[in-house]
């Protein structure tokens, strides 16, 4: 593991490292190190920084407070005994609430499908949103309009896009998939009953491809048209270009598609609240935070679920974070 | 790890004042000028209610109202943390006659016994005396029907007829069970059961069929039964008789969902609440209007295996407006009301089981003659207090009012969804059940 992880040429103006210093003291990183200002000397420029500083404060105080005290209510919590429909009997427990957490089934399978579930839907709308970024790329009469149509899903909400796989697309009576799937003589499925893993999985790749689609379009246009036309003169034909130029080009692109992409993901709750109901290995972490507080009624040891659930995202995080991601690692860059 | 009591009084005090704050800002001020949120549940009924709120708006100026519609299980969770956190969302908030008893006895729910006997033209005595029972703690009444239901079996007449069958009063599951065999073809399935995890939801039928087969939550004791021989009989038999000859894809499936499928004719009969009977004779929603026959809920061993349900309204302590409140919940509770709902919608939607003078009304008996006298004649022979073979420590029969039990009903329903689908067998989802609902068991002991 590396120590220090922003040694500043000294070439390179200090400034220019601190949006990549940022995030990584955000994630717990090495503390930032006090970036040395060009040296200007006067007192004039030191009176600004204070000013600056001085404007910043109240920002700074109210995100603190904002973001913070809910986590530490959430802690205190985390120790106590207490069903919402006992009142009378909240009373501090020390780690029993944690012992639940560790010792009972829920967790780890709700881990497993987190990930599982997360993981997939991630990958399989990159891949199909790459697919569809490096198509939509093209110049075609009524690419426009190709677009909007292939962003819309990320615009529908997401309960709504529940309910309408739910009953429009795989209601094993009147839905679209089923009747497609009469037209070729294979019988009606019982998805959300066989199937919940993959019904989940379908809702979230529909919805989420086109996230990917926009961001990787995004990196496809910055690509200079130069290197293309330059590849292929020197006989690259469009396999190899696209393999060995637009694929190492896409990399920071993808990344932080993956990133955000599994950052909402991790939060998934409408399909599975809408449609499954946390049976077949979809109990995701969110829905049973949510089992665990608004059914089980049991606000102590959904805490608990949750303080372990924000740690162990912290530290997955912060491995990803620190050894995959070329982006937030300097030198990698391109 | 040692809390220090001053950060512990301190958060609590802080998530207090925000709670407080929000909650000032959130509602209108008192007297005249009232502004009423009402959470409800998506049936048919309190939809009706919703279309019909402008009357009362029109009757009562200055009070406007405003609905919450959500899911059975959605609305549950919504109004208990709000209720029990205090933080005065709502209103007025639908609620099951499993929670009735228990927030009353924790003083969360106003009284409305004295608004409700002050005033003689509501006439309180009119509403079915064992709801008035269920809904009361210490002679205080807490709630007021909207409506009450039992369940029973509901089937199509002209596909029983089509297939030579002849349906008996008084069923067995055995019967239905054979019903159901000859009567799943390719166009319509034999019969339509709830399969959606929830105890509201899969767990209402499903108890019921547990206790005529002689198995039951909790004996005497509070020690849980639920991998006794008769309750795993009981499980078996219903996820069986679904997976053979039920709906496709029944984990979709509540109270909604077949009620869809009914009413478009694809499944040929239905065990569920008597309040769908309503629906079904709906020509307008419905399109087996007319084709429908009633009966009692399908028996093993006891005689009788209805329900007894009631969806209330009740109105939180937490409320700035309990005058605009109590007046809302009395409209929508009154005579009027039905007479309203009969004029304006058609007499079929009459909220039905609530109250006796509804069954007098004659234009009621002609439009509901297809299911209101089995509807009050099942209501009345249900016993709430020993609905199973074995007696039960507590009072209701598709439910246990406990805390815990919404939880328990929950996480078992789940384990008998994955068996439905065939990943765990209904044994082994039952002893996993049997520990969680023991866990709950030994609080009330």
């Amino acid at each position: 593991m590396r120590t220090n992880p922003e040694t500043p040429t000294p070439s390179r103006p200090a400034v220019a490292t601190l949006p990549t210093q940022a995030p990584l003291a955000m994630w717990g990183g090495a503390p930032p190190r006090r970036a040395r200002r060009p040296d200007t000397g006067g007192a004039a420029a030191k009176q600004t920084a204070r000013l600056a500083r001085g404007l910043v404060l109240p920002g700074l105080i109210f995100t603190i407070l904002l973001t913070q005290i809910p986590f530490v209510v959430t802690i205190v919590f985390s120790f106590l005994q207490w069903n919402q429909l006992r009142p009378d009997e909240i009373r501090f427990t020390g780690w029993d609430n944690y012992a639940v957490v560790f010792t009972g089934p829920d967790f780890l399978r709700s881990l497993g499908a987190t990930v599982t579930i997360t993981g997939s839907a991630v990958l399989l709308s990159l891949l199909l949103g790459l697919f569809l970024a490096v198509l939509l790329d093209r110049k075609f009469r009524g690419r426009g309009l190709a677009r909007t149509l292939a962003i819309t899903p990320f615009l529908v909400m997401p309960a709504a896009a529940a309910l309408l796989w739910k009953w429009l697309m795989l209601d094993s009576n009147v839905g679209m998939v089923n009747w497609s799937l009469g037209l070729f003589g294979i019988d009606p499925v019982q998805w959300n009953t066989n199937y919940p893993w993959a019904t989940i999985v379908i809702v979230l790749v529909w919805q989420y491809t086109p996230f990917m689609m926009l961001i990787l379009m995004a990196g496809l246009q910055s690509q200079g048209r130069d290197v293309l036309e330059a590849a292929a003169v020197d006989g690259a034909g469009p396999v190899r270009v696209f393999w060995s130029l637009t694929l190492p080009h896409l990399r920071p692109y993808a990344e932080i598609a993956t990133l955000l992409g599994s950052i909402m993901l991790l939060q998934v709750f409408d399909p599975i609240a809408i449609m499954t109901k946390g049976t077949g290995g979809t109990k995701t972490l969110s829905y049973l935070l949510y089992e665990r507080a608004f059914i089980g009624l049991d606000i102590g040891q959904a805490a608990a679920f949750g303080v372990i659930a924000v740690v162990v995202t912290i530290g997955f995080a912060m491995i990803t974070l620190r050894s995959v991601f070329s982006i937030f690692v300097e030198g990698k860059v391109r | 790890m040692k809390a220090s009591p001053r950060t512990y009084m301190t958060s609590i005090a802080l998530v207090g004042s925000l709670l407080a704050t929000s909650a000032c800002s959130s509602s209108g001020g008192a007297g005249e000028e009232a502004h009423l949120t009402i959470a409800t549940v998506n049936n048919p009924q309190m939809q009706d209610m919703e279309e019909l709120s402008s009357h009362f708006e029109e009757d009562n100026p200055g009070i406007t109202v405003d609905f919450v519609t959500m899911e059975e299980g959605d609305l549950r969770a919504a109004v208990t943390a709000d209720v029990a956190s205090g933080a005065g969302q709502y209103d007025i908030v639908t609620v099951g006659a499993y929670e009735v008893p228990q927030w009353g006895a924790q003083d969360w729910l106003l009284d409305l016994t004295e608004p409700l006997q002050e005033d003689a033209a509501y006439d309180v005595d009119d509403i079915l005396p064992p709801l008035r029972d269920a809904l009361s703690v210490d002679g205080k009444q807490y709630a007021v029907p909207f409506y009450g239901e039992s369940s029973i079996l509901m089937y199509n007449k002209e596909m029983f007829a089509e297939a030579g069958i002849e349906i008996s009063n008084n069923p067995t599951w055995q019967e239905v069970a054979e019903y159901a065999a000859e009567l799943d073809t390719d166009e319509h399935a034999g019969i339509c059961l709830r399969g959606k995890p929830g105890w509201g939801d899969l767990f209402a039928p499903l108890t019921t069929v547990v206790q005529t087969f002689g198995g039951n939550w909790y004996d005497e004791n509070w020690d849980a039964q639920v991998n006794s021989p008769e309750f795993v009989e009981g499980v078996e038999f219903y996820v069986d008789l679904l997976k053979e000859h039920g709906e496709s894809d029944p984990v979709s499936y509540s109270f909604t969902e077949c009620l869809n499928l009914l009413s478009s004719g694809k499944v040929a009969m239905w065990y569920d609440a008597s309040v769908a009977a309503s629906i079904l004779e709906d020509p307008e929603a419905s399109e087996v209007a007319g084709q429908m026959g009633y009966t009692h809920a399908p028996v093993n061993k006891t005689e009788e295996s209805g329900w007894l349900w009631s969806w209330n309204l009740a109105v939180p302590k937490t409320t700035k407006n309990a005058d605009a409140a109590t007046t809302f919940v009395k409209w929508a509770t009154s005579k009027e009301y039905h007479q309203l709902v009969g004029e304006e919608l058609g007499w079929t939607r009459v909220p039905p089981g609530a109250r006796t003078s509804t069954y007098s009304i004659p234009e009621y008996k002609e439009a509901a003659a297809a299911f209101a006298p089995i509807t009050l004649e099942v209501m009345e022979s249900v016993d709430p207090t020993h609905p199973g073979v074995d007696p039960q420590p507590y009072v209701g029969i598709q439910y246990v009012p406990i805390p815990e039990f919404q939880d328990v009903g929950n996480q078992v329903a789940q384990g008998v969804a994955d068996a439905i689908a065939g990943r765990t067998t209904v044994q082994e989802a039952l002893d996993s059940g049997q520990e969680i609902a023991q866990t709950a068991g030994d609080k009330q002991k």
